[in-house]
């Protein structure tokens, strides 16, 4: 804890002051170390202590599972913090620190991550090594096998991990293994030919084999490390039995072999086992692939169709919100900026409720009220009319741009009276003695001065309605689903809703391709910002 | 009766009733009596001039009061509607109860106070870290020269134009595999959640915090510091109570957009038990065999009330706060 010095308090357009003497600096030191007193030197050290407590931890988790660059990342920002507050200088850094640790990893580095995941073909059937696929294509093609011997087998528990405690009837000897680990010899105790219990493992009593039935007729524990040895599997948690892979992995050429049919499947290179026809075998593996998923996205037809509607729809999405927002809140702040009328307090909190309200809420209680069979606009208000609010491609954009007026106006309301009250009084009053009439006053003065102070907000509100989620999602889901698309995609969908779909819901995750989208959004942002940051100078005034 | 028009030049507003009166000087001279028995004591009141100046106003905000209050009349009437349909709660107000209420609280399979009280744990401990986080470094922009402020400033300000929802795909995938090895903060963890929403502490608010910052004076620390204050005393004890209003804004908004935020969470978030309400609420509703919609209407008032309450509160600050660059 020092004063700085060197780095002093100062206002822009001040002198630099004359660098301190070395007494002054003495005297900074003792004056600090006087106020800081012994509570804060130690808490600062408690909660340096249980930040590396638990770096500590961390690299030892790390180490154990060989992840050395994320360890060595780990250790290097440890040491760097560490330095930083038993420094007696990095003041600045002391205080930055902690956010940007957190910006770094979870707003910097996903972003970056994205434009990787962009890169790839990770998805459904292709989320992990090459290693990973292989025994995983083995386990799920398992099959018993005919002469197999009769395994008396315990199921056992350690920490809800289920594993397998086999007794080999030959020699007696006994086996512990799970889904993940290859079967070792442990010395058990033995009921007879059968092996009970091993220590550190809890023997699950019948009862609780009935509970978990599915979970244990589904277990496979690997017979050793090589995947074409096959796997022990019980169909009653009593006696296991010998189950070998139809499939054979060749690890030396890379292939793999259908032993019923005699296809072989090789790794082209597409990050999946791949038949001379063309047929793969799922899961495969995560590669790179470089600008697969962009070139897709553009040309191929069933993608770039909806692609380019998406597109659309999400700037006239932006576009028509913040014009319909801006408009009626303008409109609400001049009817309502007259010291004449009475209540206007009253009316002014009653038109901020929805605002006040969380966005969420609002937009499935509009999507209750929007129900063709039973909602309320239908039965009540068009007479039992079965109108498509939502269902209709273009009365679904209808319904969502209605929602987010009723969403947004009370913030452009608040915005444009904030601005309109800004506006000095003489200006009015200096055009109407040089004769100007009410509507050349708002049309040439207040509508010029408004928009230089709420043009900022009108690019940002643009910007948040670019990727405005919860609306499209809650009202519509993006519906009604475009059913020639091969992604599950709607009329009312924008790019950030499409994201989101085509990595999360569906039959297949595909996170390649959603990552593409991503960057597309990510170009889209970067050009809107780049625009109004020129218009608004705002960078310039930072000093 | 034209002499009730303002006429304009007066600023008093003198009508040409009362201005008549003043040139008459010629008139024989009255007592005082007689005048004020002339002076009407109440105007006409005349409904065509009163809706050309003020009245259309009330019209227009009935109107839009109608607008506004409609979603909510609806889903406070159907929430007080015992049982239960979409199709029900159409005639408004016509069944009162708090069946509803009942039902949505003691489902079993709708776990409605857990969601409840995992929005408030996460948006609660969300909004005071990002006031901290953005607090710190808003004092060092503030305050202090050093080489990297004016671009640290322009990274905050160009990094908050980015959404962390863009990267929705990438947090998910980093969160499951940092759960493989550490499943206290990985995925279907509110600790992680938190963690995640603590990446966009300082791109959102630090900018608007650190305009707030520039207004108290920098001769304030000086005083402090030749009181013998060091830089740890004055921001804790000296700028952050001079700052609060910000602070409190910033807690505020961040703990809107922390209950409203569905993507991140929805991910993240797997077990029933473990999501928000944004995210338990949204599921209950999509599912097609749920039908009880007085039952969510009655969660969707009591989830929305301590929001509109903080929101109604603070009303003050928010506007202050909004205006300088946040949007809902």
């Amino acid at each position: 804890m020092s004063i700085q010095t060197d780095e002093p308090v100062r206002l822009a357009g001040e002198p630099a002051p004359p660098p301190p003497t070395p007494k002054q600096r003495r005297a900074a030191r003792i004056a600090d170390e006087a106020s800081g007193g012994l509570l804060a030197v130690v808490l600062k050290l408690v909660l340096l202590g249980v930040v590396d407590a638990i770096a500590v931890y961390g690299v030892l988790v790390l180490a154990t599972h060989e992840q050395w660059l994320v360890t060595g990342v780990v250790v290097a920002v440890t040491a760097l913090v560490n330095w930083i507050y038993f420094s007696r200088k990095r003041l600045p850094a002391k205080y930055l620190t902690p956010g940007v640790i957190f910006l770094v990893v979870f707003q910097v580095f996903v972003l970056v991550y994205t434009f990787y995941i962009g890169l790839t073909n990770y998805g459904t059937g292709h989320n992990g090594s090459k290693e990973q696929a292989v025994s995983s294509l083995m386990a799920s093609s398992l099959e018993r096998v005919e002469d197999s011997p009769t395994y008396p087998v315990t199921v056992v528990d350690r920490a809800g991990e289920l594993g397998l405690l086999v007794t080999n009837p030959e020699t007696g000897d006994a086996y512990v293994g799970t889904s993940e680990q290859p079967l070792e010899q442990v010395d058990a105790d033995f009921d007879g030919d059968r092996a009970v219990a091993v220590e550190g493992w809890t023997s699950l009593q019948f009862a609780d084999v009935l509970n978990r039935t599915e979970e244990i007729t589904a277990l496979a524990v690997p017979y050793s490390e090589n995947p074409n040895d096959g796997a022990i599997q019980t169909p009653d948690g009593q006696s296991g039995y010998r189950y070998v892979s139809t499939l054979e992995y060749d690890e030396a050429a890379g292939t793999m072999t259908d032993t019923s049919t005699g296809v072989v499947y090789s790794d082209t290179g597409v990050g999946a086992f791949t038949a001379e026809d063309g047929s793969q075998l799922l899961p495969g593996w995560q590669i790179v692939v470089g600008f697969d998923n962009f070139v897709r996205a553009v040309t191929d037809e069933r993608l770039a169709g909806p692609l380019v509607y998406v597109t659309l729809w999400t700037f006239a999405f932006a576009i028509l919100s913040v014009a319909t927002t801006f408009f009626l809140g303008l409109f609400l702040a001049i009817v309502f900026n007259d010291l004449r009328m009475r209540g206007r307090k009253i009316y002014r909190v009653l038109m901020i409720l929805p605002y006040a309200i969380p966005s969420f809420l609002s937009a499935l209680v509009w999507a209750g009220m929007f129900n063709r069979s039973f909602g309320f606009f239908n039965q009540v208000l068009f007479g039992g009319a079965e109108i498509p609010w939502l269902t209709d491609p273009v009365l679904a954009k209808v319904a969502i741009l209605i929602v987010n007026l009723w969403l947004g106006f009370p913030y452009m309301f608040l915005v444009c009276t904030g601005a309109l009250q800004s506006i000095p009084d003489e200006l009015q009053e200096a055009a109407r003695v040089d004769g100007a009439r009410p509507w050349a006053i708002f049309r040439h003065i207040k509508l010029p001065l408004l928009l230089v102070s709420v043009a900022p907000l009108l690019i940002s509100s643009f910007a948040f309605n670019f990727n405005n989620f919860n609306i499209i999602y809650m009202l519509t889901n993006g519906g009604p689903r475009d059913s020639d698309a091969p992604i599950p995609v709607g009329h009312t969908d924008i790019l950030i809703s499409m994201v989101y779909k085509v990595a999360f819901t569906g039959q297949t995750r595909d996170y390649g391709l959603a990552s593409a989208y991503s960057i597309i959004i990510f170009v889209v942002v970067a050009i809107i910002a780049i625009l109004a940051f020129r218009r608004t100078k705002s960078l310039e005034e930072l000093n | 009766m034209a002499a009730q028009t303002p006429v304009p030049g007066t600023a008093t507003g003198l009508t040409e009733g009362e201005i008549r009166v003043f040139e008459d000087a010629s008139a024989p001279r009255r007592t005082d009596a007689e005048r004020i028995a002339e002076i009407p004591t109440k105007r006409p009141f005349r409904f065509g001039k009163w809706f050309a100046a003020t009245g259309w106003r009330h019209a227009v905000g009935i109107v839009v009061v109608v607008f506004s209050l409609f979603p909510i009349v609806f889903v406070v009437s159907s929430s007080l509607n015992p049982n239960g349909t979409l199709m029900g709660s159409n005639a408004l107000f016509s069944q009162l109860g708090l069946d509803a209420y009942a039902r949505i609280l003691n489902d079993p399979q709708v776990p409605f106070l857990t969601w409840f009280g995992n929005t408030l744990l996460i948006a609660g401990v969300t909004a005071v870290c990002t006031v901290f986080l953005g607090a710190l470094a808003a004092y060092s922009f503030s305050r202090m020269r050093f080489a990297g402020r004016r671009f640290g400033l322009i990274s905050i300000v160009v990094i908050q134009m980015f959404p962390q929802l863009l990267a929705v795909v990438a947090i998910f995938l980093l969160m499951s595999s940092i759960g493989d090895l550490f499943p206290a903060i990985g995925l279907n963890t509110h600790l992680g959640l938190i963690m995640v929403y603590l990446g966009g502490a300082l791109g959102v608010n630090t900018y608007l915090m650190y305009g707030f910052f520039n207004t108290v004076p920098a001769s304030i620390d000086e005083a402090a510091k030749i009181d013998g204050a060091g830089h740890a005393r004055i921001f804790f004890t000296i700028i952050l109570r001079l700052v609060a209003p910000i602070l409190a804004v910033v807690a505020l908004l961040s703990f809107i957009s922390t209950v409203n935020e569905f993507v991140v969470a929805s991910v993240l978030l797997v077990d029933t038990e473990q999501q928000t309400l944004a995210v338990g609420l949204t599921k209950l509703v999509s599912n097609p065999r749920y039908a009880d919609w007085s039952a969510f209407s009655a969660g969707a008032v009591m989830a929305a009330l301590p929001v509109m309450a903080l929101f109604l509160f603070l009303q003050k600050y928010i506007v202050g706060g909004l205006t300088a660059g946040a949007v809902k």
